[in-house]
């Protein structure tokens, strides 16, 4: 799609998009970094590939064979 | 339940420049036309800038991305390692294979989760796509497409449908049916048309939609029921390979990521693209929201995979090792966005700690090129697919 249009037009869409992009609000590492780290651990508790699962509740455990008692 | 109106488009010939497209009414000198967004759009700011030249037009780029990079680094205060630098390690991790699904001829390309944490479609090389049953094994459900290389595929939040598609340059929806009398391939419907390959599908949070990506380099967004088209997103400049829907509660908007090694975010009822990130240093074959929906992470052919902040506006974090030569071909997080899982075209599965930059995993097992790879719904798993004609189920 982008072949059919000329060079020129290509590069005006180019620049309205950078224009609009480099209005958009940013904010510091300092902070959204926290953000995404306390994210982790506040949901590390519920995610069973990072603390494991016990093998007789995991779904995937190995199919064992039948037993009688 | 639909909770978004969207314009219904008229599909036609632009008036401009004639090509079958979704059309959008324009006045020009007090007359009604139709032209299709790209003309609309160019038809906006051509009485604006007639006095511009090649030259002109290139500089005033070049000097906008240096002043898009300048403020972007003025929020580079710190590293995302630094800000977890008290965050305990990860311990050693035993992650096996549970499960082996054989079947497929080819190679896989593709898979997909059902949201009841069992269920898995795949797609292969060799034209079927198959519905498993992960704890069981058995194949439940069975297709053949009438092209070669269907590259994506993907379960619809019912449970009751799969969307798939390819080298057929669409996307088709068959309805799963467990009547036995029932021929799958009788029902199919054909939802999307590319003018190039299909890469990506994806349903959004109900079975009505669904958004696709294309070696055309376009995105686009379908109602299944009518096959009518919602929504384009045009921007990359080559072929789109991947893309991801973010996590229903931050809103609507998607990431994808494609050969022209741009990662662009866009707003899925405008069609624009609000953020691109281009640090890659080739083709990004996977993008995947971080559970918060405040992230995303990539993995490219450039053998890294990388976090981008979307309200820092920039990439914070880079997954690579000097020894880790081999593109990395899909990417998906753990529940808890911690551990991030990568699939490589070296046959193996690394495991990296997201917080911290470093590799906690290395798993071997698949024989050729791992091709996709998604954590189940409920964290208890992921599986991968692989050119060794194979999906493994990991826990």
């Amino acid at each position: 799609m982008a072949q059919e249009l000329s060079e020129k037009d290509l590069l005006r869409m180019e620049v309205e998009q950078l224009k609009k992009e480099v209005k958009n609000s940013r904010a510091p590492i300092s902070q959204t970094g926290k953000e995404i780290k306390d994210y982790a651990e506040a949901q590390a508790g519920n995610d069973p590939l990072l603390k494991g699962i016990p093998e007789d509740k995991n779904p995937f455990r190995e199919k064992g064979t039948c037993m009688i008692s | 339940m639909c909770d978004q109106t969207f314009l219904v488009n008229v599909f036609g010939s632009c008036d401009k420049c004639f090509k079958q497209r979704a059309l959008r009414p324009v006045f020009k000198k007090s007359q009604q036309l139709s032209y299709c967004s790209t003309c609309a759009e160019i038809m906006a700011t051509d009485g604006l800038h007639e006095n511009e030249t090649l030259a002109s037009l290139k500089s005033e780029a070049e000097s906008l991305k240096g002043k898009l990079e300048e403020e972007r680094a003025k929020l580079h205060d710190v590293e995302l390692h630094q800000v977890a630098e008290r965050v305990e390690a990860l311990g050693q991790f035993v992650m096996k294979t549970r499960r082996t699904l054989k079947g497929h001829g080819n190679k896989v390309l593709c898979m997909d989760w059902c949201k009841d944490k069992r269920r898995i479609v795949s797609s292969s090389q060799d034209g079927k796509v198959i519905v498993w049953d992960s704890f069981t094994t058995n194949k439940e459900h069975a297709v053949t497409m009438p092209c070669t290389w269907v590259m994506a595929c993907a379960y619809a939040p019912s449970g009751c449908a799969i969307a798939c598609g390819g080298l057929d340059n669409k996307c088709s929806v068959y309805p799963l049916t467990f009547d036995k009398n029932e021929n799958m391939a009788a029902k199919k419907k054909s939802v999307a048309m590319h003018t190039n390959y299909l890469s990506a599908c994806s349903f959004t949070n109900s079975d009505m939609q669904i958004l696709t990506a294309s070696g055309d380099g376009t995105c686009a967004l379908w109602d299944v029921e009518s096959g009518q088209l919602l929504q384009s997103f045009h921007g990359h400049g080559a072929d789109v390979l991947c893309l991801d829907l973010a996590p229903s509660e931050t809103g609507n908007t998607f990431v994808s990521g494609g050969c022209d090694k741009k990662a662009m975010v866009w707003d899925m009822r405008s069609g624009q693209c609000v953020q691109a990130f281009e640090t890659h240093e080739s083709d990004i074959n996977s993008v995947r929201y971080y559970p918060s929906g405040d992230a995303f992470a990539s993995g490219s052919d450039d053998a890294t995979c990388r976090l981008y902040d979307l309200r820092a506006d920039r990439e914070v974090a880079i997954y690579s090792k000097e020894s880790i030569i081999f593109g990395a071909s899909s990417v998906d997080f753990s529940l808890s966005g911690r551990l991030l899982f990568a699939g490589y075209n070296d046959y193996t599965i690394n495991v990296w700690d997201v917080l911290k930059g470093s590799r906690v995993s290395i798993l071997f097992g698949h024989e050729n090129r791992v091709s996709t790879l998604r954590v189940s719904p409920d964290g208890t798993a992921f599986c991968s697919g692989s050119w060794d004609h194979t999906l493994r189920v990991w826990a």
